[in-house]
């Protein structure tokens, strides 16, 4: 076994996904049989050899530290499921995560 | 959640047996212009959500840019920390669900910091401790958010917050320590002076405006003891919600003492998070750090390596102002004081004032003098810091500019400051007003020796056998009489002439 | 009047630019043709996800009102075109084919947007695609598939399936895609039309809303290759706003497009892209392809690529580790959908019950297997050795092309397959990017361009010319080059072999 069930439902659970048991049963048959197909990489060896950063090797891309347009607040709000005091209503943060 | 133990057990006691190791990671918004990864404004205290952009609120489809304005400050607070600087690195993606961080990741950096391995001097109690620094990264910080319905305004017993994003994307420079150890009975303290002099550090580098009480610099403590003698450390807890330096010392200070408790009971320590409380001194425990988050971090993409080229770290090296630990050390030996005077001087928070009376003509024991005697008490009377006192630092140097020139006396010099304390104006003008001027005409002065010499024949008949320390009683009287506008040397010379 | 209006849907976008420039027809006529052509074949193709109707005969109107005024219009000023809903539009919404964004309109245009529109191209609407861009069918997209104009029971490929079937089908002479392994030129493959990636960086990605940040591309869909090099240019370049853009010159694609000569150039067939799970008639069009090839003067040999066959795996290991990260942006706090908000709820909760109700099966295991690979203690054995094995890719192809200027391979190892035939079989409907992949690991330029019908089952085939980084126009000038010569052969485009859509006869005046 690539994965168990357990373990998906822990990816579940780090991923913010709320699903079902049956949900969980054929995710977790998919995901063994699609993990165990991309294990394939491991086959390969390759000690020395760099992993790609970027393609053409680029970098120092900078912007100046000069002002650019934003959005209104309401702009900026116009998709808040809810707000209020012009701020993003959001349901009750647990202090445990 | 484990039930929270009462027992603490006394600082001194505890660090009689116990050898506490401090740690201290500091986050510091830098006084950019704008946001780390777009041109939003970092302006303290806008509206809510009016300096956001699809950036900054990690929209769908949107980029970040890093603010070169950002590297090079971090930079600059690299080299000022004796740090190597990394001649290739890349920023991380820190994945982790909270509504503050509109990605729901923070873009930092993970093991590949722009600045690594430096050190910064703290001196506490007499002893220098070269705290080390394990690195200094760049990130972006996160959202603020108000929690409706609880009690305190606290996350806990909330029933919905409400989130602002002006915040989230400002750059953010993380500054961490590696291990403190050797503190003893000075960990608290030392701790709140590695912060003291990183803050001072951080003013003197421009590079933010580093206010604890607007959150441009924050403090997470880590804490933990071994019984003295042990070969490994204990566990170490991190305290965070420590918003001044006094809240430093204090939580490092509740931190050992709840410690020794747990140990002296042999009960484990646990590693875990936890809230300074500001009212109480006291830490309580937050989340768990026993399950460490899985922070998956791998290389962001949508951002390319930094790679500062050597000329550029060196033109910025070249620019670093003079940093404070130089400045103090040209101070000190420019005004040839000793280790501790200095030390007295810079504690009272009086370097600035006492550089700047000098400037204005006077001499630097004379203005140490007066600003760490009769003002520093004055201040304490007033509950207020020095800087905040109704007198500036050309007044006190035209004080002693008086005293200098004999037209005042210390005690008279004390009614001056009295003076321009309350409002009555400049020193000249005190001085005419109050007409405090000493005593300078000799008939007067030798009229009042005379008489002093004739009240005390016993005293005279002392000074006249060689007793010359009995002449004091006779110059406080003379100064009685003169209402203290004599020149007390001047009387001390006229007496003896008289009686040799 | 009804026979010009049809004629209009069967011009290039070049004809269109031109005859709007000169003044032979308005941009408002030509918009409304291909208007009423949506209308009419929408129910069969069901390709669009938006349509905006006023707004791109408003857009017509302004290109007109322009013309009139004499300035000077660009070569794509008047021509419709149909955006992937990928990309974020501020007066459409952009639902990425999910329901965890229905209805949500961006307050911002994307870079490509913006550009289509400095350009005079009239946008008409946004098309159906994969949920995020995951998926090779547009089987996955949260509002039902488009179909294959070739044959509707049939996918059009994906995940850019409704820009594919858009342009195959005659609604927009022009289309965008993203491609991010495969997903503008597997759909132009098995729909008879020309798809285009470009080099990683050549068009910015700010305003595509991220599925895997090192591989999306945003590239043209047209049914010319001349076609397809106007649009490139018109929406390539650098954008200070993209850091991962290319700050270069974009290749000189339209005059390549023009040039369409083989002679002397060194063709490689990559030996891995061949043989088990090749459809026949997908290898036997594509041998003759290359046989073509060789015909125009190209110098054809074999050439291997060994870690070629490990490419899937290793897209299949990065993509959903961007993608997990990504995607964690839709939480239902700032937009989108929000469910199970009842006032009892804890953030976490609405969180996970929103984006279990949002985001579709294939979404679910990318994110789900995403996360295992970046986990701690599986890091290094998945996505680290995976961008390891990444860098091997991109080696093979220096090494290939020091022997030879381009590669070619079929662009996907079948035609297009059945609705409904892969979608409980994730590993079989991957399989469909096998040829296409390795150049979106590397970063390359690659191109397909159609080559012929397969005998078995009479659907199109695709011929993938892969060039280096920043050697586009090397792409466009092989696949110009087969063009004119199959297009001589057959007497037309292989397009006008498909089955018409409507049978009935022009209605009368267009609308």
């Amino acid at each position: 076994m690539a994965i168990t069930r357990d373990e998906v439902a822990h990816l579940a659970r780090l991923s913010r996904l709320a699903l079902t048991d049956a949900e969980l049963d054929h995710f977790a048959g998919q995901l063994d049989q699609i993990l165990a197909a991309v294990a394939r990489v491991q086959e390969v060896v390759a000690d020395q050899i760099p992993p790609t950063t970027h393609a053409a090797g680029i970098v120092n891309v900078y912007r100046d530290d000069v002002a650019a347009p934003q959005l209104t607040p309401e702009q900026a709000l116009a998709c808040a499921p809810a707000a209020e005091q012009a701020r993003f209503r959001v349901p009750r943060i647990l202090a445990e995560d | 959640m484990t039930t929270e133990l009462a027992h603490l057990v006394p600082y001194d006691e505890a660090v009689s047996r116990y050898e506490p190791v401090i740690g201290l990671e500091t986050h510091v918004e830098l006084g950019t212009v704008t946001k780390m990864f777009c041109g939003c404004p970092t302006t303290f205290g806008l509206p809510p959500n009016s300096a956001v952009c699809p950036v900054c609120l990690g929209l769908p489809g949107s980029l970040p840019v890093a603010n070169r304005a950002a590297i090079e400050y971090t930079i600059r607070i690299g080299l000022a920390l004796h740090c190597t600087i990394a001649t290739w690195c890349r920023f991380a993606r820190k994945n982790y669900f909270y509504p503050d961080m509109p990605k729901n990741f923070q873009i930092s950096q993970y093991d590949e910091p722009l600045c690594t391995n430096g050190w910064l001097d703290v001196t506490v109690g007499g002893q220098t401790f070269r705290v080390g620094i394990e690195r200094v990264h760049l990130e972006e910080d996160t959202g603020k958010s108000l929690h409706i319905g609880g009690a305190t305004g606290r996350i806990h017993g909330a029933d919905y917050s409400l989130v602002d994003y002006n915040r989230a994307g400002i750059p953010l420079v993380e500054v961490v320590t590696k291990p403190i150890t050797g503190t003893g009975e000075l960990a608290a303290e030392a701790a709140r002076a590695y912060v003291t002099e990183l803050r001072d550090l951080l003013r003197a580098l421009d590079v933010s405006d580093v206010r604890m009480e607007e959150g441009s610099l924050r403090c997470d403590v880590n804490t933990s003891l071994a019984p003295r003698g042990a070969a490994e450390w204990g566990t170490r807890t991190e305290t965070k919600n420590v918003n001044s330096l006094r809240s430093v010392e204090r939580a490092v200070r509740f931190e050992i003492e709840r410690q020794a408790g747990l140990l002296d009971a042999g009960i484990r320590v646990v590693q875990e998070t936890r809230h300074f409380h500001e009212d109480s001194g006291t830490t309580t425990a937050g989340r768990s750090k026993e399950e460490a988050q899985d922070y998956r971090y791998f290389p962001e993409p949508d951002l390319v390596p930094v790679a500062p080229p050597a000329t550029w770290v060196e033109q910025i090296r070249a620019s670093l102002p003079e940093l404070p630990a130089a400045r103090r050390a040209r101070l000190q030996a420019d005004w040839g004081l000793s280790d501790a005077n200095m030390t007295w001087l810079r504690n009272a928070g009086a370097l600035d004032l006492v550089e700047q009376t000098v400037a204005a003509g006077a001499a630097p024991a004379e203005a140490s003098k007066w600003w760490l005697g009769e003002l520093a008490t004055e201040a304490n009377k007033r509950g207020i810091e020095l800087a905040e006192l109704p007198i500036t630092p050309e007044q006190v140097a035209s004080v002693t500019a008086l005293i200098g020139r004999g037209t005042l006396n210390d005690k008279l010099a004390r009614q001056v400051l009295e003076g321009v304390l309350t409002g009555e104006g400049d020193p000249d003008a005190v001085v005419a007003a109050r007409g405090l001027a000493v005593v300078s005409d000799e008939d007067a002065l030798a009229a009042a020796v005379d008489a002093a010499i004739e009240a005390r024949p016993d005293v005279a008949a002392k000074i006249r056998d060689g007793k010359t320390n009995a002449v004091g009683a006779l110059i406080g009287d003379v100064m009685a009489a003169t209402r203290n506008r004599a020149d007390a040397r001047r009387v001390r010379e006229l007496i003896l002439q008289r009686l040799s | 009047m009804g026979g010009e209006a049809t004629e209009l849907t069967r011009l290039t976008a070049a004809e269109i630019g031109a005859a709007v420039a000169a003044g032979e027809v308005s941009a408002v006529e030509v918009t409304r043709a291909h208007l009423d052509r949506i209308v009419a074949v929408e129910p069969e193709l069901h390709a669009f996800l938006h349509v905006a109707g006023i707004g791109a005969l408003a857009a017509a109107e302004e290109v007109d009102r322009r013309r009139v005024a004499g300035e000077r219009l660009g070569p794509l000023a008047g021509v419709p075109l149909a955006l992937k809903d990928v990309l974020t539009t501020a007066d459409m919404p952009t639902t990425c084919g999910s329901k965890i964004l229905a209805g949500w309109q961006p307050p911002y245009d994307a870079t490509v947007t913006r550009r289509l529109r400095d350009a005079g191209v009239i946008i008409l609407g946004k098309t159906n695609m994969d949920e995020f861009a995951m998926g090779s069918s547009t089987e996955n997209s949260a509002f039902g598939p488009s179909r294959n104009p070739w044959d509707r029971s049939r996918v059009p490929g994906g995940s850019s399936g409704g820009s594919s079937a858009a342009v195959a089908g005659y609604e927009a002479p022009l289309g965008i895609g993203t491609d991010t392994g495969g997903s503008i030129r597997q759909p132009a493959a098995v729909c008879g039309i020309v798809g285009m990636k470009p080099t990683y960086g050549g068009s910015s990605r700010y305003g595509l809303v991220a599925f895997a940040s090192s591989l999306d591309t945003p590239g043209p869909l047209a049914r010319t290759v001349l076609d397809a090099a106007l649009l490139h240019e018109a929406i390539s370049g650098h954008d200070p706003r993209d850091a991962t853009s290319v700050d270069a010159p974009v290749p000189p694609v339209v005059a390549a497009a023009r040039q369409a000569d083989v002679a002397g150039l060194r063709v490689g067939v990559v030996s891995e892209l061949s043989g088990d799970g090749y459809q026949a008639g997908v290898q036997s069009r594509f041998a003759e392809a290359v046989e073509l090839l060789e015909s125009l003067g190209a110098k054809v040999t074999e050439v291997s690529c060994p870690h070629f066959g490990y490419a899937l795996p290793v897209y299949y290991l990065i993509a959903p580790s961007e993608a997990s990260s990504n995607l964690a942006r839709f939480d239902a706090m700032r937009y989108g959908l929000r469910v199970g908000d009842d006032g009892s709820r804890s953030a976490d909760e609405v969180m996970s019950l929103t984006r279990a109700a949002g985001f579709g099966p294939e979404v679910k295991r990318r994110i789900m297997l995403g996360t295992y690979a970046l986990s701690s203690g599986y890091y290094d054995a998945y996505y680290g050795k995976a961008q390891q094995v990444r860098t091997l890719i991109g080696r093979d192809f220096d090494a290939a092309f020091d022997q030879v200027d381009v590669l070619v391979s079929p662009t996907t190892p079948t035609t297009a397959f059945l609705i409904g035939e892969r979608v409980d079989d994730p590993i079989a409907m991957y399989l469909a990017d096998l040829c296409t992949i390795p150049s979106d690991l590397a970063g390359n330029a690659a191109i397909s361009v159609p080559c012929g019908l397969a005998p078995e089952d009479g659907l199109p085939v695709g011929l993938q010319v892969m060039a280096p980084a920043l050697a586009d126009d090397r792409t466009y000038r092989v696949a110009a080059a087969v063009e004119a010569a199959l297009q001589q052969r057959w007497g037309g485009p292989l397009l006008a072999q498909s089955p018409p859509l409507d049978d009935a006869p022009p209605k009368g005046p267009a609308r």
